[in-house]
């Protein structure tokens, strides 16, 4: 095909490259507003390594106060993470490929938190689990187990904001499968269990991989839902966003360095992941 | 297709397909013995899928009934349908569909663990299933590295390792060029034929062959149809328009489409570098004591031994006197039968080797052929295709 466009196109070979290297440039009104854009997203980070207590970094981050907040951060992000997979690729599967009325409504419903206020999504849980809540007050007389100003709560908030990423992820990956790798599984005589785990999720394991990490760092950087559902108890409830948050009011290089780490942690994700999330070629 | 036949043979495949998919309107009758091989040929959009998901259950019938090597698998007045998983039927899938996250070994280790053997003996028959498809050193390859035939032949093996009740080939040249094709339908041929070479009596010894099971092949390339299989059912919008042997198809199509599919010459030689000496089928000796062996030439010099020529008719070009240039083959015959088949004229062309030539019905008139009339054949030695004669 390649040879063919060459060779028709011969008489004028040496203006192509010129020509098309001009289209790539940008008119100037869209260079002027994409440049904008890059200063609005660089700016902070310029503030916050410009304001760094750089040569006291390494106290103020090993401090009992950040390293629970660190460790409370990992635990639940992690088990958030866990959760939103475990809930929401039989969820994807279900809404992927299962046709029943009402679809497109629980779809609406099950991704809501993607954009409810987090504010919001934490007073509704603790009106539905707290302890006078629809269902926690009987659950809490029952079983003496209480949700909210634990641990429990902090995984709970952050799986309720993080499980929509995988959803929708994990649901197109379904419906870009080609369906005729299950169907030959079948014919192999697998059973619908054993193709859903040795060829379902292994062919879209990567962007089930993807979808795990990015509803992990939503976990990690959830901040509204858990604060209102879950309280800001130091050593208890109190995750590294919330310990920023406070440490704004009385410690404000303590909450540069937390930030930073956040930041680069973030960044690094981001990079790392910048080709299975949005295919760059 | 006879219904007496059908309920008869062990080990074969009955079915009867109705069902309806919005317009679409599917009613088919067929049936295939254990040890032959069954062309569905059809134009795309008549069905052909639709026939490869009903019997191999992944799409339940409206009417009608599959039953296989004695099982019912799908009979709706009845309430049965066994689940694909559970049909022992092996398919060998349009462009493979091989999985992409195991390598060849454990491609063709699935179907076995599937039906419950251990993780090391299953490898251990999948390897010696890859060893007789000459693909041993390539176990641990993923299929993305992996040529077409290679692929082709791990597909099959994946299919057969599981020792299924019935091997349905769906495409299986689908999407390859020309060269490619005519190389694995070689291959295809050999593996398709019925003995399991190496002469192994158990049926379970790993082989390249399919063994005695009923095999379907689905295609719309008359040329896999006719070299591959035994008997050829037409599909046409939903039904069969026509079924029979190559050679039955070939003397009397039914309909347009079958015409213009089953004009394809087989002629069966034995090939060496590429000259086929023609066979002769005509057990009458001439007068002159044997009759002369007519010489094809075939591009294609890589074949030894029992091959099928296939010609296409409008391959084969007709002239009043003996043409000058290139043609490798050029010999003079006479016209037995001259058939208008609407935008195309059949002739029907006699000793030394009968031949199906489609031209226009212009040339026709130019030339004009009537039975009887002494004409020039000429065949480029590119335009005969070659394939092993498994048949013997």
């Amino acid at each position: 095909m390649t040879s063919t466009t060459t060779s028709t196109s011969a008489p004028e070979p040496a203006r192509r490259p010129a020509r098309r290297s001009a289209r790539d440039l940008p008119p100037w009104p869209v260079a002027l507003l994409a440049g904008v854009g890059v200063v609005l997203f660089a700016l902070p980070l310029v503030g916050l390594v410009a304001r760094a207590p750089w040569t006291g970094l390494w106290t103020h981050l090993s401090s009992r106060f950040v390293v629970d907040a660190a460790v409370l951060s990992v635990v639940s992000s992690v088990a958030a993470a866990a959760v939103a997979a475990l809930v929401g690729v039989p969820l994807a599967w279900v809404l992927a490929r299962v046709s029943f009325p009402g679809r497109s409504a629980i779809r609406a419903l099950v991704t809501l938190p993607m954009v409810l206020p987090p504010v919001v999504g934490g007073a509704a849980l603790l009106f539905a689990l707290g302890r006078r809540g629809v269902v926690g007050g009987p659950l809490h007389d029952a079983t003496g187990l209480l949700l909210p100003y634990s641990i429990w709560g902090v995984i709970l908030a952050n799986a309720f904001v993080a499980t929509p990423l995988v959803i929708l992820t994990v649901e197109g990956a379904l419906r870009n499968l080609d369906r005729r790798y299950e169907l030959a599984a079948a014919t192999l005589g697998a059973s619908r269990l054993r193709v859903l785990w040795r060829v379902t999720l292994p062919m879209i394991g990567p962007a089930l991989g993807v979808a795990v990490v990015v509803a992990w760092a939503r976990a990690l950087g959830e901040f509204g839902a858990t604060v209102t559902f879950a309280g800001s108890l130091g050593g208890r409830t109190q995750t590294l966003p919330l310990a920023v948050f406070v440490a704004l009011e009385s410690n404000r290089d303590t909450a540069v360095a937390i930030s930073l780490v956040l930041v680069a942690l973030s960044l690094g994700l981001l990079i790392a992941l910048r080709d299975r999330w949005w295919p760059s070629r | 297709m006879s219904t007496d036949a059908m309920s008869t043979t062990a080990g074969s495949l009955e079915a009867d397909l109705r069902l309806r998919r919005g317009e679409f309107e599917l009613d088919v009758s067929l049936s295939v013995d254990a040890g032959e091989t069954a062309a569905l040929l059809g134009p795309n959009g008549a069905g052909k899928s639709t026939i490869v998901a009903a019997i191999a259950g992944l799409l339940p019938l409206d009417g009608g009934v599959v039953r296989l090597a004695g099982r019912v698998l799908d009979d709706p007045a009845a309430g049965v349908f066994v689940p694909p998983e559970g049909r022992r039927i092996g398919v060998v899938f349009q462009d493979q569909v091989l999985f992409g996250h195991l390598n060849a070994l454990d491609n063709v280790a699935f179907g076995l663990t599937s039906r419950g053997m251990r993780r090391a003996p299953a490898r251990e028959r999948a390897q010696d299933w890859l060893d007789a498809m000459d693909l041993g050193d390539l176990s641990h390859r993923r299929p993305r590295a992996l040529s077409g035939g290679q692929r082709q032949r791990v597909a099959l093996a994946r299919a057969l390792a599981c020792e299924p009740d019935l091997l349905v080939a769906d495409e299986p040249l689908g999407s390859l060029d020309v060269t490619a094709r005519n190389r694995l339908r070689r291959n295809l041929a050999a593996h398709l034929s019925s003995g399991r070479n190496g002469g192994s009596a158990s049926p379970t010894t790993p082989g390249p062959g399919a063994g005695d099971v009923p095999r379907l092949l689905i295609t719309h390339d008359p040329t896999d149809a006719f070299v591959l299989a035994d008997h050829v059912h037409i599909l046409e919008n939903g039904r069969l328009t026509q079924s029979g042997t190559p050679d039955e198809l070939r003397r009397a199509p039914a309909t347009a489409y079958a015409a213009d599919l089953s004009g394809i010459n087989l002629v069966r030689g034995t090939a060496r570098d590429g000259e086929i000496t023609v066979a002769d089928d005509d057990p009458t000796p001439s007068p002159t004591g044997r009759r002369p062996a007519v010489v094809l030439h075939a591009a294609d010099t890589s074949m030894f031994g029992a091959v099928l020529a296939t010609i296409h008719p409008r391959a084969i070009a007709l002239h009043r006197e003996r043409p000058s240039g290139s043609p490798r083959n050029v010999w003079r015959t006479t016209a037995e039968a001259v058939e208008p088949l609407g935008d195309i004229t059949r002739v029907l062309l006699g000793s030394p080797l009968p031949l199906t030539a489609d031209i226009t019905p212009g040339a026709a008139h130019e030339l004009l052929i009537r039975p009887g009339t002494t004409l020039w054949v000429s065949v480029k030695a590119t335009e005969v295709d070659l394939a092993p004669d498994s048949r013997d």
